[in-house]
């Protein structure tokens, strides 16, 4: 890393994120304004993008080559108003809370009080989703049963296509144009509003423009007064091909980095949306110009890298917009998702890894960023090389990238209805949600919590946290004869909320539809343009509305501790054993030792435990999956946390596995925190039996230490252990190498680390079997691994 | 027929090649004094009582160390992992205590492993019947062979038996030309004198084959273990070997013409 790249890193490294109201006071400014009442709400939107773009601040970093900034300055956090407006509370929680804090200064909050909180009052988006929710949805989602992304956050999940690598604004200009001229206002009822969406889409063009152009200008006058030449050099270049691009497409690496960075900003200025935005297959994209370039001698490998690492420190300087309430508890990061794919297959089907390939991942080891965040996306196509690369990346320690299953995305992707091209240019983002890039819409809508539904089904539809009745009723349980009626009760419970959220969802996505267009991301994403129909009301060419499942691993062990100890040895009735639950095992310590050490656990290829992940993964499919949303497109399931596992951790009370009350729930499709106690390949034949393939997505942890990936045999059978996982159709699986911090913490609470592998000396062992003195020693030598 | 396995590890790397499933069977004639696993020396099964902290609390825990096992219900846990094996190249080891102690059932899963085309390995002391390691190694791809001393009376001090049988046996696998690899415990001041090295990797020398030799530093695992199982522990005061050691020691035998790794 040169002297630049670590300058730039650690300012952003560095940076405190914070409130800037400048979007807000913009954007108010925008609808305060006579124009802004006279035209359709599209073109209202896309008259407030430009006017945000045409006013906000240039900023431009001292020696940045890859320019651009949502905010005034690096981790300035833009508001957004329109979709939720804050609070001044709000702000001084975000400026207080000790985790995930947003600096809110006395300035933002005068701005909010005198003129933001008047303005929008009443209007925002956030008040009409609350406004139209009924009482059973508002009483599931306080009772804490699911999450609701778009309650303060837009939709948007979806990644750019190769195409728009291609193309410049002032092509998608010329088509609009000849989309408007092909509108049939007398056959066509919808003639009017495809009109007022392409006139939005046309404005969003010129306001991206003029941004780029307000860079050139402030490049051209930074020259001026640069006094170091080889600098002034760079920004005088660098304020050329702001001139070309995101007008036209780009011909050249720094130009096809810019060109992307813009229109990036360009998204997240437009509204704050999930999962910020994404480049996707950036080792395809690249390759094209990394090529051309070095061929024509104007480019090496290391100015490349250079390039690249400018171009993260970008991503970095932009911390996930504010979240609060239950949106930050479920998302409680900085991070905004932006998932760097490489490697995978290209559109033909043949193997993608390429030079970029590598490239990037030297990037991704020497840039050690939390941002973006990246992954490999693993075929049998690729060769063992790439993934062993990615292995001693992963032996580092910070958790990237994670390890995809292209082949698997792939039948995901045809499984729900997409051309074999679109699959085969798709990938995953977020955190594991599967999508065809360049085509598809495809939300979250939210977290569904698996684990609280069935504790709401052991007490016959009521909450036992508040003893408020939020379900329906399946039936007393401790009358139930056979642990298959308590199947059929929690089948019809998960009916009854996926149906609550269903229908939020769609109420949901009407009024963003309605208010909260989105013409600059309709641009980039197939088929908006020439279906004259915005991203959030079906212009995509697939639209997919995904629910997350959480707590997998919980409920089955809940359910398989149930089916053994009540139903089948009968050990104690379920009566009792919900005094032990209602109780927080106080006094059951006996019985909670039995329930946790003495029961099957899921993750140990154990099919006693297994088999009710798949019931529980059937159910939960059944429920959701096919069902319509407002798009033409579908409901999905997919399987993640993100950190929600730790808020329906906390409001759900103690389980039948041991848990005890409001700890948190297993995470993804992981078995729960400990209980897994055979080894890595146990936990992925446990995985692989519920059938990834219909999904949009399954997330899976592994802890290893980073001694075990000490030598290269090691790092070989991490390898083969990702090979066998994906070979039984794995969606991904992810590898935290851990280092002494959390030895440390296991150490005291050793309960939670009974999965936790080291390498001892000539063979592996469990961390908790090794006597004091050895952890000890392990904790030293992890730190001198680390440090 | 039941044999009794006291573990069975699904994601062992460093016993044999590739990803393999180890299995850990009970019963052992010899006594290392630096032995990892004390619990396996007895054949049988016994409970102790475990202290096991659940949220803080300390609870007494009846623990069983030993399982019975069926020779299908092994062969059910290492076909579990039959996807690691393939894509390792990995298989099956056996190891111990010393797994010859249960030679009719040893010999039984290795003849079924044989017949479903698995990996097989014996980690063995060298300390058996040589008839029964002749049946054995009709269906075993490889030995794990411990080397553990030289000095006969030094052999007879730490482990309890004399190494004669092993060197014996080691020559029968060389003579029946099978693949072995050659395990050494390093342990500072009681097997690591140089002339006895010496002496060792002459007598491999003078073999028909050349074998790897995988060198095994000492480590102070086992001690706990011993305190929890109420066994003498003989091993107070002696030192881990150092990383600059164990360099040396591995140069040396590497001059003495070896392929030589560390820790297996």
């Amino acid at each position: 890393m040169n002297e630049r790249i670590k300058k730039l890193r650690t300012q952003s490294l560095e940076a405190i994120p914070h409130i800037s109201v400048e979007r807000a006071l913009l954007v108010t400014e925008f609808y305060m304004s006579n124009i802004a009442q006279q035209v359709s709400v599209p073109v209202r939107r896309a008259l407030a993008f430009k006017h945000i773009l045409e006013n906000k601040k240039i900023c431009i970093n001292d020696g940045e080559l890859i320019v651009g900034e949502r905010g005034p300055a690096p981790k300035a956090v833009p508001t957004y108003p329109e979709i939720t407006l804050h609070s001044v509370k709000d702000l001084e929680t975000l400026d207080s809370r000790p985790k995930v804090w947003y600096k809110a200064d006395e300035k933002a909050k005068e701005a909010y009080r005198d003129i933001i909180i008047p303005f929008w009052d009443g209007k925002s988006n956030r008040e009409k989703i609350f406004h139209n929710m009924d009482k059973e949805w508002v009483d599931a989602y306080e009772a804490g049963v699911f999450t609701e992304f778009q309650e303060q956050r837009a939709p948007g999940h979806t990644v750019l296509g190769k195409k728009m690598f291609q193309t410049g604004f002032l092509d998608l200009k010329k088509k609009i144009a000849i989309e408007i001229d092909k509108l049939d206002f007398f056959n066509d009822s919808g003639a009017y509003d495809k009109r007022e969406q392409l006139k939005a889409m046309d404005i969003s063009c010129d306001a991206i423009i003029i941004f780029a152009e307000r860079h050139t200008t402030e490049l051209e006058h930074l020259a001026e007064r640069e006094p170091d030449d080889n600098r002034k050099i760079e920004l005088m270049h660098m304020a050329e091909i702001c001139k070309q691009v995101p007008a036209r497409a780009p011909k050249t690496f720094q130009e096809a980095l810019q060109h992307y960075w813009f229109i990036h900003v360009g998204v997240i200025t437009e509204v704050n949306p999930w999962d910020s935005f994404n480049p996707g297959r950036l080792d395809q994209h690249l390759l094209p110009f990394y090529e051309k370039e070095t061929a024509a001698g104007t480019l090496t490998e290391e100015s490349a890298k250079e390039l690249l690492s400018s171009f993260w420190v970008k991503f970095n300087n932009h911390p996930a917009p504010t979240k609060i309430g239950v949106t930050a508890k479920e998302s409680s990061t900085y991070t905004d998702f932006a998932l760097i794919n490489l490697g995978g297959v290209k559109e033909d089907g043949s193997d993608a890894v390429n030079e970029m390939t590598f490239i990037i991942l030297d990037v991704i080891e020497e840039m050690r960023l939390l941002q973006p965040s990246s992954m490999i996306q693993v075929s049998k196509k690729n060769p063992d090389r790439f993934v062993k690369r990615t292995a001693r990346i992963i032996k580092t320690g910070f958790g990237q990238p994670s390890v995809f299953n292209t082949d698997a995305i792939i039948q995901e992707l045809l499984n729900q209805g997409k051309s074999l091209a679109d699959a085969r240019n798709g990938g995953a983002s977020g955190c594991v949600e599967t999508g065809a890039f360049g085509t598809e819409s495809y939300i979250l809508t939210g977290y569904f919590n698996l684990a609280k539904i069935f504790e709401i089904t052991l007490h016959n539809g009521t909450d036992p946290m508040t003893g408020k009745m939020v379900g329906i009723q399946t039936g007393d349980p401790t009358q139930f004869v056979s642990f298959e009626q308590l199947l059929e009760a929690f089948r019809r419970q998960v009916k009854y909320f996926a149906d609550i959220k269903i229908k939020g969802s769609n109420i949901i996505d009407r009024i963003f539809s309605e208010n909260v267009p989105v013409p600059f991301l309709s641009l980039l994403i197939d088929d908006c343009i020439s279906n004259g129909k915005d991203y959030n009301s079906g212009g995509a060419r697939y639209n997919t509305s995904y629910i997350q499942g959480v707590g997998l691993g919980s409920l089955t062990d809940i359910m398989t501790s149930i089916k053994l100890n009540v139903f089948e040895i009968k050990k104690l009735s379920l009566s009792e054993l919900l005094r032990a639950t209602r109780n927080n095992f106080e006094g059951y310590d006996e019985l909670r030792n039995v329930l946790l050490n003495k029961t099957p656990k899921y993750g140990n290829d154990d099919d006693y435990a297994d088999e009710q992940a798949i019931s529980i993964f059937e159910i939960f499919y059944e429920a959701v999956n096919g069902r319509p949303n407002t798009k033409g497109g579908h409901f999905r399931i997919n399987m993640l946390p993100t950190t929600s596992h730790v808020y329906f951790g906390s409001v759900t009370g103690a389980t039948a596995d041991g848990r005890l009350a409001h700890k948190p729930l297993s995470e993804g499709i992981s078995p729960f925190q400990g209980s897994d106690r055979k080894g890595p390949s146990a936990v992925i034949k446990s995985a692989a039996k519920i059938d990834h393939l219909r999904t949009g997505g399954t997330l899976l942890n592994q802890k290893f230490t980073p001694s075990l990936l000490e030598t290269e045999k090691g790092l070989d059978a991490m390898v083969q252990l990702i090979r066998a996982y994906f070979r039984m159709d794995g969606h991904h699986i992810q590898f935290n190498v851990v280092t002494a911090k959390t030895l440390k913490k296991a150490q005291k609470n050793p309960e939670h680390y009974k999965d936790l592998i080291v390498r001892v000396a000539g063979y592996s062992d469990y961390f908790n079997d090794l006597g004091d003195e050895l952890q000890d020693e392990i904790i030293r030598r992890t730190e001198n691994e680390n440090f | 027929m039941k044999g009794t396995i006291f573990d069975i590890k699904h994601y062992a790397i460093h016993d044999g090649p590739g990803i393999r499933t180890t299995v850990f069977l009970k019963g052992c004639p010899l006594g290392c004094w630096w032995c990892h696993n004390p619990e396996s020396r007895s054949g049988e099964v016994f409970r102790y009582q475990k202290e096991e902290k659940v949220n803080g609390k300390i609870v007494e825990v009846e623990e069983t160390i030993g399982q019975h096992y069926t020779v299908n219900q092994v062969m059910k846990e290492i076909e579990k992992d039959a996807l690691l094996h393939e894509e390792s190249m990995g298989g099956v080891t056996f190891s111990g205590g010393e797994p010859f102690f249960q030679f009719n059932f040893l010999l039984q899963i290795l003849a079924t492993c044989k017949k479903n085309d698995i990996h097989t390995c014996v980690d063995t002391t060298g300390f058996v019947d040589p008839e029964k390691l002749k049946k054995a190694a009709e269906f075993t791809d490889l030995f794990l062979f411990d080397l553990k001393h030289f000095d006969d009376n030094m052999h007879i001090k730490y482990t309890g038996v004399s190494n004669k049988k092993i060197l014996d046996n080691l020559r029968l696998l060389d003579e029946l030309g099978k693949r072995v690899e050659i395990r050494y415990p390093l342990i500072p001041g009681i097997n690591d004198d140089e002339s006895d090295l010496l002496r060792m990797l002459a007598f491999l020398n003078n073999l028909k084959n050349k074998y790897p030799v995988s060198i095994l530093p000492y480590h102070k695992i086992g001690s706990n273990k011993y305190k929890r199982f109420n066994i003498e522990y003989k091993m107070d005061g002696i030192e881990e070997p150092s990383g600059e050691y164990i360099e040396k020691v591995k140069n040396t035998i590497k001059e003495a013409g070896f392929e030589v790794t560390i820790g297996g």
